[in-house]
């Protein structure tokens, strides 16, 4: 029989210190693992909760910046200088006007590169034929447009031609989008004619939609003199367009009021149709962060399914815990393993999470013929929250799996 | 070679687990090469388990998914040694246990004899001093459960002191030295 090693004797035989209990890193990450290998079905649902979770944040986010990129991307291609000037009111309360000659005037501000103007026919409505009852105008208007219109606002034409000094002399006219399709007319030709102002016009041409003038789709554009001559227009302009240099387009700002009419410079209203835009992505802005926090819930609940699925997995594992103690672990270590196996369950729901939401973005970006954006920040905040998680959730099991006594561990076996 | 022997609820796991240092006493002392286990830290604790003591369980109480070798890998673990090192010194203690045949077996394709083999094996793996071996026949059939016993004598002819807990008197008469037990009490 060898030396007993168990000794119950009160004289201490001189202690010799065995090495301390150790766990590798690696065999951490390693006994986290095999924790979350057996048991597949539940792993995959508890990660899925925190997968939806993030994926859901992923996706807004990356929505609405694919969004913004493309806005910005349209108001570099169409120019942030265009500013509009429009008649606003009397000191009366009536509805002001441009002076006639306010176009010509604002042409000699120096930055000012182009200048361009429409003007409302107030009397004037437009028809698909005569037989329509006057009432049923579907809200069209009847602008007066100087030619060099297209090329101030960045109008394309969808069909036909443009008005030239020929056109715009007679009775011919040019369909904003929305109003093409109103009329239902969809292509412009010799044959094509409205009923505009108790006559016929012949539609030569149909715009694309105006991204920065949209107040163009829903208008008929006859030429200026056609307007003066066949339906009554007085001349004065309701809406300048200019193009300044970007430079410059603050200070032009300033004074453009007061050159449009001079006598009257608090009756003009001076807008600046890019910074519209931009106010529009701005109330997407706030819906963006509502969703966000839809998806900060979710991920909520998918950090409980995790606690959930950790509390269950320490009670079912207590023999293993009971092994792995007298097998030399110490609290530490079973206490590691748990955080371990709970950061690995978010992790891989996170990693998912991230793949579906970037998945997301680049569908729907597809459908809306953006290109998708994800802003790495996200993609980053999503794995850190993620992996907060995980130690949050695996904390409270873990510490319940460390204090477990050996014995008890092993006697519920 | 020692048998604790005694009927069920007579105090002899509690023994075994504070021999094991499982367990602190409630009163009295307990010393394991000459360590006071009730004043040990549980680190220090766990370190003399992790070296010096092996368990052997009568339910084995083997990672269902995991092979022969990397079960009694994992009675290396917490040593520290790197996994390169833990599967082969697993690999020769199988051979040692006579399942040098059964490396890359899961424990259900084991008979329960060969599984309480695997168990032994990782409790000696680390070579400690001491093995304890709580009813390691009892889930067995008699002629498995012999067999068992005779590899626990081999290994104690090797060097390892061998506790062994049992209510079976005739397991204990073949051991050596009985301490038989009673209602928590030791009466021979």
């Amino acid at each position: 029989m060898s030396t007993p090693t168990v000794s119950t004797s009160p004289e201490p035989a001189s202690p010799t210190e065995p090495p301390p209990s150790r766990l590798r890193p690696r065999d951490v990450a390693r006994v986290g693992g095999a924790g979350l290998r057996t048991r597949p079905l539940r792993v995959f649902l508890s990660a899925l909760g925190i997968a939806i979770g993030i994926a859901a944040m992923i996706s807004v986010v990356g929505i609405s910046s694919s969004s913004r990129a493309d806005l910005d991307r349209r108001l570099a291609a169409l120019g942030t200088n265009l500013l509009t000037v429009a008649p606003g009111n009397t000191l009366a309360g009536g509805t002001a006007t441009l002076p006639a000659e306010s176009v010509a005037m604002i042409r000699r501000i120096g930055p000012v590169e182009q200048v361009t103007a429409t003007g409302t026919v107030p009397d004037a409505k437009v028809y698909r034929s005569d037989r329509i009852p006057a009432e049923e105008s579907g809200g069209l208007a009847v602008l007066a447009s100087s030619l060099d219109l297209p090329r101030a606002v960045r109008a394309t034409l969808a069909d036909g031609a443009w008005l030239n000094a020929a056109t715009a002399r007679y009775p011919a006219v040019v369909l904003g989008s929305t109003a093409a399709r109103r009329l239902g007319i969809g292509a412009a030709g010799p044959d094509v004619q409205v009923y505009l102002g108790g006559r016929w016009f012949t539609v030569v041409g149909l715009l694309a939609p105006v991204a920065l003038a949209p107040e163009l789709d829903s208008a008929a554009l006859v030429g200026w003199s056609a307007a003066t001559a066949h339906l009554g227009f007085d001349g004065h302009p309701t809406t300048v367009y200019t193009r300044t240099k970007d430079s410059a387009v603050e200070a032009v700002q300033a004074v453009l009021a007061a050159t449009a009419n001079p006598q009257a410079p608090n009756e003009v209203k001076v807008s600046r149709p890019s910074d519209a835009l931009a106010a529009r992505q701005a109330t997407d802005r706030a819906f963006t962060g509502l969703l966000l926090g839809l998806g900060a819930v979710a991920l909520l609940v998918g950090g409980v399914g995790v606690a959930n699925t950790m509390v269950i997995s320490v009670l079912e594992r207590r023999a293993e815990i009971g092994l792995r103690r007298s097998l030399g672990a110490t609290r530490r270590h079973i206490l590691l393993q748990f955080l371990a196996e709970s950061l690995l369950l978010s992790a891989l729901g996170g990693a998912g999470g991230v793949v579906v939401g970037i998945g997301v973005t680049t569908v729907y970006a597809a459908t809306q013929s953006w290109e998708a954006v994800v802003p790495a920040w996200a993609t980053a905040g999503g794995m850190g929250a993620t992996l907060l998680i995980g130690v949050v959730a695996g904390l409270y099991p873990a510490i319940r799996a460390a204090r477990l006594s050996p014995t008890t561990a092993l006697a519920t076996a | 070679m020692l048998a604790i022997v005694g009927p069920s609820g007579s105090g002899k796991s509690t023994m075994l687990h504070l021999i094991g240092t499982l367990d602190r006493p409630s009163a009295g002392t307990v010393r394991v090469e000459g360590h006071d286990v009730a004043r040990l830290s549980d680190r220090r604790l766990s370190a003399l388990r992790a070296h010096r003591i092996g368990f052997v369980f009568q339910q084995f109480h083997l990672a269902p998914g995991r092979t022969a070798v990397d079960n009694v890998a994992d009675g290396l673990l917490y040593t520290g040694a790197p996994v390169r090192e833990r599967r082969d010194r697993a690999a020769e203690t199988l051979v040692r246990v006579g399942l040098g045949d059964r490396l890359g077996h899961l424990p259900h394709e084991m008979s329960g004899g060969e599984r309480q083999r695997v168990a032994i094996a990782r409790a000696v793996v680390g070579e400690p001093a001491l093995l304890l071996a709580d009813e390691p026949t009892g889930s067995l059939d008699s002629a498995s459960g012999a067999g068992v016993m005779e590899l626990l004598r081999d290994l104690h002819s090797a060097g390892t002191s061998v506790v062994v807990i049992t209510h079976d008197r005739d397991i204990a008469a073949g051991l050596p030295r009985q301490v038989a037990m009673r209602d928590g009490e030791v009466v021979r």
